[in-house]
């Protein structure tokens, strides 16, 4: 197997695996939970009987197995998934998949944190309260700003949170009548609008200038005494870093409103720039992405927000606080806008980032700010020799930071071949699926790769290697893309608008028993 | 599901294109354009669509009419099919569009496929209206019209899906053509006719992630809503035409005369199918007024297209900051970078437009967009 | 001096490698690429990030020296419920939890992670299974985003505007919800009757109306009652063209009745006591369910998958169901907002059930349900203390120590000194301080006679 090179033989798993209702067999048993004691038993009778007409009749249609079936069930169908620790996951951009250290999972392990109930008295979980301390200062010195809660279950979850304490700030004055506008650009996160959408703003989307920023001169034209605030990203999610985000952020404080800064593809400025020096209120980062903790296939996650002082009274509670001599949890915020999510957080990933951070101490994680641009710099300056593949403004003379987002409109154009099929076909390499882009897909046919400092030469050469026998192939053989993937664990999808058709979908076994099987 | 499709070709289409004519309507045109040296693209282009439903042919039930209406190149590819219609002729005219639209509706196509341009759109329209289903392959100089598939290869795959799948939808597209004589003589005087029903293209990428926006009828539905709820007390509303503006029509329940521009104030409409005078007129007694446009066709256009009615004279009593734009954010997402293009017939008010606007994309949601020339 | 180590999480740090791409590049270093970021907005400092513990000996040092500052469940007899139970954790579910590919996947399509798409496809198809119904998505980030979650649809459904919710509710399930209804949505608590400790039905009535979206009860409620009206409450709901949602402990379903029998038409609650350790409430996965009508699934905000065929004949594939409702498709436009939630813990979710099956989901519930009848009966037999709302519990009850004279606070610090965490202390001004002292009391099947008996003995002690 030569290093840095396509994995030409991939054969990913292929388990033919039934849904595990068809592995049933009656009487079967995969469990036995902890017995009652007869004296137990004896005393209080039968208690189902308490349940009067809230009894269950009929058990319910679980499958019966084994424990032997259920754990080679599992096994089997975690084979057939493409987790980033085990591939080369420079495919998920915007989503910095990093190497998630074993160390850390020890850790999560370990009944000294496992087992802690959150309500337990904050005498008896003290460790765990100096972990989101410690980890809350952490935020504030990459942010800079004043203030941080860990209690948001994901990014989008910290971003509505920023949302529903800038509907608290201006409800507090009276003013959320007028101050009812949100602005945003199209290449943010969609959550910088869909959040504020929820939390019941009007919402105003800045399209970029002809070389991908944010058209400045659209957020002036936009910005007014009704503005709430701005939501953006930087760099978006194309890769350019906006080098007039203070100017943004001046002509947003101008007219009186408030500046949130998503900070989700913040990998690349560990050190390097702040919310701070921009003049942002309000900020988060995605704990799970830029601070090592497993994305768990989507979850569980955290949104560490951070925040100026002036935002603070709107903060959600608790906030875990430090007296000195003991941490506790601040419930005393006279204005919050309440919990977000039940408890202090989703703590096992605070616990496991907390670990990163002092694994990686201050010099290491600018360094890998700066591998990570130096990665991406190289892969794209590889795969733009790549033909049928450009990138978004790609000749606008700026250098890209830690991702870019490609276009395959050229090789589509030429060979009838999009980037879905492309995405199908690097499968067949042991690559996984790539990020194409959140819609609209403003760029055609989009493609967006992050090569974070997890990923070696060797790594960065193997993903060029694969992307050029895949265009390679479309223009000698596309049907060989359109009916991709051929080495994946399953085959391509051959009526995807039935998962679209409210007589076809089926979100589960009783439904597609009850829409496929029963005739 | 689709099974029976109807092909119409309009030979002549795009003919005075290649050789600059700015349209091809009219016999002595299409007489110039040979003269010319001008290329029947016609049939190539609906060779192009057609080779995509080789594979269903069996399938399929094929009706169209004699020669170069569709015969020829059928028999090319080897379809069977029936030919409506009289014996093939040299010369075909417009009125054998509107003919064989009429016969391919009383087979009960399920589809009209059709190669031509604004003018042949505008014949089957003429035709058919909007009950029959259509789908155009582009083939005419004047491509205005919503009616088209992005390219004839395009036209030939969304139909194979019809074939292949049970349900789709469907949505209205606005049938827009220009007075080519006026064209030519440098001035645009672009019309809107109607609307024809064709297949909803967005549900039909391979990959639902592919896929745009939320999908096309909520949104209008969504965008209505809003522009009704905040509708102020005592101001006149000029309602230019649009799919996207009629829905504002339904919305209050009045008949909207689909093309022209209806006056609106307290809710109630005031005048149906307004010409300038009667804007001006009304400009005089509610001097507090909005306009609402929509992006008109493919081509980015707000005034100056199908809603000449709101004049240059109207937009300057109006005031810009007074402009509302509604449209789909799909529509904008093509020319992201193309600004909207305003052609009042006055530099002055042209360049007074210039500017930023807060396009209205969907209930309490905007856009800013510019508005300017296309030399900006 | 940290410096001259290359770290093990970056291997381009390696000074070889480093070179290579910079020359490859015909750069000096990463200040050529940042120099598109212009100096004042440069940070000119050092964050102050302690020096890194580079061994990874070191490190597990570090961090376990502070885990060891905490006091666990397992070292003491934890009585504490109310959203988050210590129940037994099976072997497989951490095993399968803890695998790499589940534990580092993300947002692939399922061209590359089909396992994972079949994993919450059945998952889903479980909980269905527990709930009697046939739509259910991918995990909510908590019980109380679900609540919020079903509300909004039904909002949306119904075009009302007015949420009444049982007056038992979780006061932190409240708090968010409370938050996540804004601006638009009011909320209206319902009272719950003193003795029962249910709720109050003819509050029910009087606030009831044609502005009614949805009516929100706990089953069993967040202090242990099983919510014996729940047919009753949709029956009511319904007359007035009210959703009903209900919010159910998915681990009492093994003996409790199916919340689509009695009328509910949109379920939540969590999964964290379906195999998924408390961890100091980061085990919270919400879960949310409906009937499979368009209506409903069209509302939903959240990622849905779904199995379909594959161009292989009689091969399962996978893919999101109706993706243009969401936020991801659709930005603003969409419902609510979706995000990165709580996947993995939904997957280990599905392995508890399949290993649990009918049977042993029948054997949990009944277990529990005994232990708490024994226990009820030992405390209430104690001088000055009392169970409320007696004889109706699934694996809560709140203990009333008003006539003891002492506060719950004394009694659970004296508790505490004999290794035993006292329930939830409804006193606190966050709780139910008209309560006065009394606080809820939690009880799972890792629970014996004998850990029951200590609990028996040391309030007769302390009360």
């Amino acid at each position: 197997m030569p290093k840095g090179k396509a994995r030409n033989k991939f054969q990913q798993a292929r388990w033919e695996e039934p849904i595990i209702h068809e592995l049933s067999n009656k009487g079967v048993r995969g469990l036995i939970p902890p017995r009652v004691e007869a004296e137990i038993q004896a005393t209080t009778g039968k208690v189902l009987d308490n349940l009067k007409t809230m009894r269950r009749e009929e058990a319910p249609e679980l499958p019966e197995v084994s424990q032997k079936t259920v754990l080679s069930h599992w096994l089997r169908l975690s084979q057939e998934t493409m987790g980033s620790n085990i591939g080369n996951d420079i495919s998920e951009g915007t989503c910095t998949m990093k190497y998630n250290p074993r160390i850390n999972e020890e850790f999560a392990s370990n009944p000294l944190f496992t087992d802690l109930h959150p309500m337990q008295d904050e005498d008896t979980v003290q460790g765990m309260l100096e972990i989101y301390y410690k980890f809350q200062n952490f935020m504030k010195e990459v942010s800079g700003l004043d203030h941080c809660s860990l209690q948001p279950g994901g990014g989008n979850h910290a971003v509505y949170t920023a949302a529903s304490m800038i509907r608290q700030y201006w409800s507090d004055r009276g003013a959320l009548d007028t101050r009812d506008e949100i602005i945003t650009t199209i290449f943010s996160h969609p959550s910088d609008a869909a959040t504020p959408a929820t939390a019941g703003f009007k919402i105003i989307t800045i399209y970029p200038d002809e070389n991908g920023i944010p058209d400045i001169e659209a957020i002036r034209a936009a910005a007014s005494e009704r503005t709430a605030a701005i939501f953006m990203t930087n760099p978006e999610d194309i890769g350019i870093y906006n080098p007039r985000v203070d100017e943004v952020v001046k002509i947003i404080h101008d007219v009186g409103g408030l500046c949130f800064y998503d900070q989700a593809n913040a990998n690349a400025f560990l050190g390097v720039a702040r919310a701070r020096e921009a003049g942002f209120d309000m900020c988060h980062f995605n704990v799970h992405k830029t601070f090592g903790t497993p994305h768990g296939c989507s979850g569980p996650g955290t949104g560490a927000f951070c925040c100026l002082d002036r935002m603070y009274p709107y903060m959600p509670v608790p906030v875990v606080d430090f007296d000195n001599e003991k941490y506790f949890l601040n419930y005393d915020i006279p204005k919050t806008i309440g919990h977000v999510r039940d408890y202090a957080g989703v703590s096992g990933v605070v616990l496991k980032a907390y670990a990163w951070v002092m694994s990686m101490g201050h010099d290491y994680m600018r360094q890998a700010a700066d591998v990570s641009v130096i990665n991406n710099n190289y892969l794209e300056k590889q795969i733009l020799q790549i033909k049928g593949i450009t990138s978004a403004f790609q000749d606008n003379g700026i250098t890209r930071q830690e991702q870019v987002r490609y276009s395959f409109e050229k090789l589509k154009e030429d060979t009838d071949v999009g980037t879905d099929d492309v995405n199908a076909r690097i499968v067949d390499f042991g690559l996984p699926s790539y990020w194409t882009s959140h819609h609209p897909w403003v760029i055609p046919e989009p493609m967006t790769l992050e090569p974070c400092e997890t990923y070696s030469l060797d790594d960065l050469n193997e993903y060029v290697d694969v992307l050029r026998k895949v265009v390679d192939e479309a223009y000698s053989d596309p049907e060989l893309l359109k009916t991709a993937p051929h080495a994946s664990s399953s085959h391509r999808r051959n009526k995807p608008e039935e998962l679209d058709d409210p007589d076809k979908w089926a979100l589960t076994w009783r439904a597609y028993q009850r829409k496929h099987l029963s005739n | 599901m689709i099974q029976k499709i109807g092909l119409i070709i309009n030979p002549v289409a795009g003919i005075g294109g290649s050789v600059g004519l700015k349209g091809s309507d009219g016999e002595e045109i299409q007489k110039k354009a040979i003269a010319l040296g001008a290329v029947k693209k016609a049939n190539i282009r609906a060779e192009t669509a057609l080779k995509e439903l080789i594979p269903f042919q069996d399938e399929i039930e094929l009706f169209t009419y004699p020669g170069d209406m569709g015969e020829t190149i059928c028999n090319k590819l080897g379809f069977k099919v029936k030919v409506l219609g009289d014996a093939a002729k040299e010369k075909t005219t417009a009125e054998d569009t509107k003919l064989a639209a009429a016969d391919m509706r009383e087979q009960a196509v399920d589809i009209i496929l059709f190669a031509g341009g604004d003018g042949t759109a505008r014949d089957i329209y003429t035709a058919v209206g909007n009950n029959t289903l259509v789908l155009g392959i582009p083939a005419g100089v004047k491509i205005h019209s919503g009616v088209y598939a992005l390219n004839p290869r395009s036209a030939g795959k969304l139909i194979a899906l019809m074939i292949q799948n049970d349900t789709f939808e469907t949505q209205e597209a606005e049938v827009m053509d220009i007075d080519e004589d006026a064209f030519r003589r440098g001035i645009v005087t672009a019309k809107l006719y109607g609307y024809l029903k064709v297949p909803y293209a967005k549900h039909y990428v391979q990959n639902m992630k592919s896929g745009g926006v939320a999908g096309e009828k909520l949104t209008l539905e969504r965008i209505t809503h809003y522009i009704i709820t905040t509708m102020l007390e005592d101001v006149l509303y000029i309602v230019g035409p649009g799919t996207t503006t009629r829905g504002i029509a339904e919305e209050l329940g009045y008949d909207n005369t689909l093309l022209g521009v209806d006056l609106i104030y307290n809710k109630k409409v005031i005048k149906n199918d307004a010409n300038e005078k009667d804007v001006l007129s009304s400009l005089e007694r509610h001097p507090h007024a909005k306009i609402i446009v929509t992006v008109i066709g493919g081509q980015n256009y707000i005034f100056g297209r199908g809603n000449q009615q709101i004049s240059a004279e109207v937009i300057k009593r109006v005031g810009k900051e007074n402009i509302i734009i509604i449209s789909t954010q799909d529509k904008l997402n093509i020319n992201f970078n193309v600004p909207l293009i305003v052609d009042t017939g006055s530099p002055e008010v042209d360049d007074y437009l210039k500017g930023y606007y807060r396009i209205v994309v969907g209930y309490e949601d905007m856009i800013m967009y510019k508005v300017g020339n296309y030399d900006d | 001096m940290s410096k001259k180590f290359v770290h093990p999480y970056i291997p381009n740090g390696a000074p070889e490698l480093m070179e290579q791409m910079l020359k490859e590049l015909n750069i000096s270093s990463s200040e050529d690429i940042f120099k598109e970021i212009p100096k004042h907005l440069r940070f000119q400092g050092r964050m102050n990030i302690p020096e890194p513990k580079l061994s990874e000996y070191e490190l597990k040092r570090h961090v376990e020296g502070i885990l060891k500052k905490n006091q666990t469940t397992s070292d003491n007899l934890s009585f504490l419920g109310g959203g988050t139970w210590d129940h037994y954790v099976p072997a497989v579910c951490d095993t399968i939890g803890q695998r790499d590919e589940f534990l580092s996947a993300y947002v692939g399509d399922a061209y590359s992670d089909h396992g994972k798409y079949q994993a919450l496809f059945e998952s889903s198809s479980m909980i269905g299974d527990l709930l009697k119904m046939e739509a259910v998505s991918t995990p909510t980030y908590d019980w109380a985003n679900a609540i919020g979650i079903a509300a909004r649809m039904a909002s949306r459904i119904n075009g009302r505007k007015e949420v009444l919710v049982a007056g038992s509710m979780s006061p932190s399930r409240f708090s968010v919800i409370n938050n996540y209804l804004k601006p638009e949505i009011s909320l209206i608590k319902i009272a719950f009757d003193k003795t029962t400790g249910l709720m109050d039905l003819d509050d029910l009535k009087r606030k009831l109306s044609d502005k009614t979206s949805s009516v929100y009860f706990e089953n069993p409620t967040y202090f242990g009652p099983v919510e014996h009206q729940g047919e009753k409450i949709a029956e009511m709901a319904h007359a007035v063209g009210a959703e009903v949602i209900a919010g159910v402990d998915p681990s009492s379903l093994g003996v409790m009745k199916a919340p689509s029998d009695y009328g509910v038409d949109i379920c939540v609650g969590d999964l964290q006591p379906l195999g998924i350790h408390m961890q100091y409430g980061g085990g919270l996965s919400g879960y949310i369910a409906s009937r499979d009508e368009e209506k409903y699934v069209a509302e939903y905000p959240t990622l849905l998958f779904g199995v379909t065929s594959t161009l292989q004949e009689g091969e399962y594939g996978f893919g999101h169901v109706f993706y243009e409702r969401t936020s991801y498709a659709s930005r603003e436009k969409g419902k609510d907002f979706i995000g990165t939630t709580t996947s993995l813990f939904g997957i280990i979710a599905g392995v508890y059930l399949a290993l649990m099956g009918p049977e042993g989901m029948r054997e949990l519930g009944e277990g529990i349900m005994q232990r708490v009848a024994y226990a009820v009966e030992q405390i209430d037999a104690i001088p000055n203390v009392k169970v409320l709302y007696k004889d109706n519990f699934f694996k809560e009850f709140v203990i009333d120590f008003n006539e003891t004279g002492k506060t719950v606070e004394t009694i659970h610090k004296a508790l505490k000194t004999m290794g035993i965490f006292g329930g939830i202390d409804l006193s606190c001004s966050r709780q139910f301080p008209e309560m006065g002292e009394a606080a809820i009391y939690a009880i799972t099947e890792k629970m014996t006679k004998e850990d029951i008996d200590r609990l028996v003995t040391a309030l007769r002690k302390v009360c």
